[in-house]
């Protein structure tokens, strides 16, 4: 009987609203028993935690594999490799790959591939349109059957109206969310940067911030018509965040992430043309990116996502209007979470439940918790330890970083999943 | 800049060439996109002197084939060329070429961001005709947001301390372009009093089928430079065309034709002197510099 117990150790569990000094027992992999005051079990491998921080492995609801199709970009073992050295022990995978993950079979090969690599559980998203394609509904219920988690098509907005409001309909019954990417695609086609004062600047086609409102207010009348449950994706804008928020305010079923490069970042990362800062959506002016790390604290904001984008160089070495958009993400999840933990805008329990147990809740994962008899998947990691990204360093295939050059504060020890360690050497 | 341009000038007038200066020297024309104009006035520069000057015409097809733009860069690179003359279609791509070349990159005009040596040749023939530039007031009209040269412009005269404004239909002005330190007028009549200049801007036909402006008679009606309209700037003003000018669309072909306002030619006329300038001082730095 394999036992590992994890000492001195500050064990956060936001879904428990717990947060002590102590200890955490597992026991063939799953978790036996935690708390300030527990004895050593005889035999039991002991790791001396020196003081971090222990929380659930994190949830990240929203990641880009290039697999299938684009194994060039990443595929799921190079994904593996990132999120382990982030922390990161379940992930939810966009089904805008090459197929579009529109067939119950590839839905159950994203799910073995997780496995295969025995550090990582993929949830997969199912495609609402064939192919991703915008024009035929995939079959909900037998993908829903094979486990895929909700529905969406990935970077693509679902659009015209109509078809959001049959996915809503149809998918009520099947308890699965809808994820839009909240772009109205006729003013956001052919953007590259926000509109503003730089994109003026830099010559480049912009896509105004409204875009992004004006698709979440028609789809938040939609979800009230239907009763659907509706999730926007990578929220960036302050105006579309009120819209959300009122929205909640009335009952209305929707939730909503972000990612870290638009809380951390604005639009002044393009600097000259660095096509690594270009995503889809745009950054955006400061203010948004403030009204975004406000929304965080006030509970408006569910689920932080990495928004994981795995590009070539070959993506990103061209005229910016022309590069591919994207940003890698997995490595970097907590540590630029943490930032807002250290500029004192959030709890760190708050910030851990928004990479934890909440998007594991909306994806209807019982991942995400530190309870007894849950899957030992775990993070260790010390909030005040000091890094720098470094684009062409990073673990995994992708290196195109929004990030390069930041200094983080918030360095991952030790990743478990299913109480195997798989990243950090032992003696951390 | 402008003093030795204009010395170029003189020397071109003369007749009179400096066939030494870039003796042995490469200077590559590398053009993603059509421009006669450009590529001939950058040519001519080149040769008058004395460098070795190639042009290359890259088709955007063979670009789509497969070949990237760094692929271009790293051919050129391994010939050696000491200046590179950089048009794009799209923005910041001389910015990207620039990194990865040893030669000495001069924008020619990128996308809708920048067209530096026009704007230097725009301030040249300014200067030429109105004695200054500081306290002008220059009216830029037409298709702002799609134009690099109103770009250039706006940056380098309102550095020199000329006012300017620019006026267009609201579609064809970018947003916070008054950031830039110009007045926005939609109204000819208000934007152009007062006016020492006139930069008029070309229309291209596919801002009407992108529904930008309705059509090329609208257009003309409200914003093509016509002699009534041009009466409405100071008496002496000039009116200037970057070319290549679409006659009864931005402008009426008796304004652009008019001795006593237009500039047009003398524009590319300097366009040389300001190449010849701008190549001349690049040299002298060696390679290696933008």
């Amino acid at each position: 009987m394999s036992e590992v117990l994890i000492e001195n150790v500050r064990l956060i569990d936001p879904a428990a609203g717990l947060d002590t000094s102590g200890a955490l027992l597992v026991r063939e992999g799953r978790i036996a028993d935690l708390g300030p005051a527990l004895g050593r079990p005889e035999g039991a491998e002991v790791i001396d935690g020196a003081g971090a921080v222990l929380c659930p492995g994190l949830v990240d609801m929203r990641v880009s594999l290039g697999e299938p199709g684009h194994e060039y970009r990443g595929t799921v073992e190079t994904a593996a490799l990132a999120a382990a050295a982030g922390g990161i022990t379940t992930l939810a995978a966009l089904p805008d790959t090459d197929p579009a993950i529109d067939d119950p079979a590839l839905v159950r090969f994203l799910i073995a591939r997780g496995h295969e690599t025995a550090s990582l559980d993929v949830l997969p998203y199912g495609a609402l349109t064939r192919g991703c394609a915008g024009e035929e509904m995939a079959e909900l219920g037998l993908l829903r059957d094979a486990g895929a988690v909700a529905f969406g098509d990935g970077a693509r907005a679902i659009d015209p109206a109509r078809m959001l409001y049959l996915a809503l309909s149809y998918s009520r019954g099947l308890g699965a969310r809808i994820v839009q990417h909240p772009e109205e695609p006729s003013l956001a086609s052919g953007g590259a940067a926000t509109r503003g004062e730089l994109a003026t600047r830099l010559g480049l086609p912009s896509i105004p911030p409204a875009a992004e409102a004006i698709m979440v207010a028609r789809d938040l009348r939609l979800a009230e018509i239907t009763k659907g449950a509706l999730h926007f994706a990578h929220v960036s804008t302050a105006e579309a965040l009120e819209l959300i928020r009122a929205a909640k305010a009335r009952g209305v079923d929707v939730t909503c992430d972000t990612a870290p490069p638009y809380f951390d970042l604005n639009e002044t990362a393009i600097g000259a043309y660095r096509t690594y800062a270009k995503l889809s959506p745009p950054l955006r002016a400061e203010a948004d990116r403030a009204a975004v790390a406000a929304a965080l604290a006030d509970g408006t904001i569910d689920a932080i996502a990495s928004d994981h984008t795995p590009r070539d160089a070959d993506d990103k070495r061209l005229p910016f209007a022309q590069a591919a958009a994207g940003g890698v993400g997995l490595t970097t999840l907590l540590a630029v979470t943490l930032a807002r933990v250290h500029a004192g805008e959030i709890g760190l329990a708050e910030a851990l439940a928004l990479l934890t147990c909440k998007p594991a809740k909306l994806l209807g994962s019982p991942a995400g918790t530190l309870a007894k008899g849950a899957a030992a998947d775990l993070c260790l990691f010390d909030p005040d330890r000091i890094w720098q990204v470094e684009s062409g360093k990073l673990p995994g295939k992708a290196q195109n970083t929004p990030f390069d050059g930041r200094a983080l504060e918030g360095v991952v020890l030790g990743t478990w999943k299913n109480g195997r360690r798989v990243f950090g050497s032992p003696a951390a | 800049m402008l003093e030795l341009a204009e010395s170029y000038a003189l020397l071109n007038r003369s007749g009179k060439t400096q066939r030494d200066l870039l003796r042995g020297r490469t200077l590559i024309n590398l053009f993603f996109e059509n421009s006669t104009r450009t590529r001939t006035s950058f040519e001519l520069a080149g040769k008058r002197l004395g460098a070795d000057v190639i042009n290359m015409s890259v088709q955007t097809s063979s670009v789509a084939k497969g070949e990237t733009l760094l692929d271009t860069a790293a051919t050129l690179n391994a010939m050696h060329c000491d200046l590179l003359v950089v048009r794009h279609n799209l923005s910041g791509a001389p910015h990207l070429l620039s990194q990865k070349v040893d030669a000495s990159v001069i924008n020619a005009g990128d996308g809708t961001h920048e067209h530096p040596t026009q704007a230097l040749l725009d301030a040249l023939t300014i200067r030429r005709h109105l004695g200054r530039l500081e306290g002008l007031l220059v009216v830029i009209c037409g298709d702002v947001t799609h134009s690099r040269v109103a770009r250039s412009d706006i940056l380098l005269l309102t550095t020199m301390g000329a006012r300017v404004r620019v006026c267009g239909p609201a579609t064809l002005i970018p947003p916070e372009i008054e950031r830039m330190g110009v007045e926005v007028f939609t109204d000819v009549r208000p934007a152009l009093e007062g006016a020492d200049v006139v930069m008029m801007l070309r229309l291209q036909k596919e801002r009407m089928a992108h529904g930008l402006v309705p059509s090329a008679r609208e257009y003309f009606r409200f914003w093509g430079l016509d002699a009534a309209k041009l009466a409405w700037a100071q008496p002496h003003a000039l009116v200037m065309h970057p070319g290549p000018i679409n006659r009864g669309i931005e402008i009426d072909s008796a304004v652009a034709d008019d001795i006593e306002h237009s500039v047009i030619h003398e524009q590319v006329e300097m366009g040389v002197a300001v190449r010849m300038a701008v190549l001349d001082i690049l040299s002298r730095r060696g390679p290696g510099n933008e």
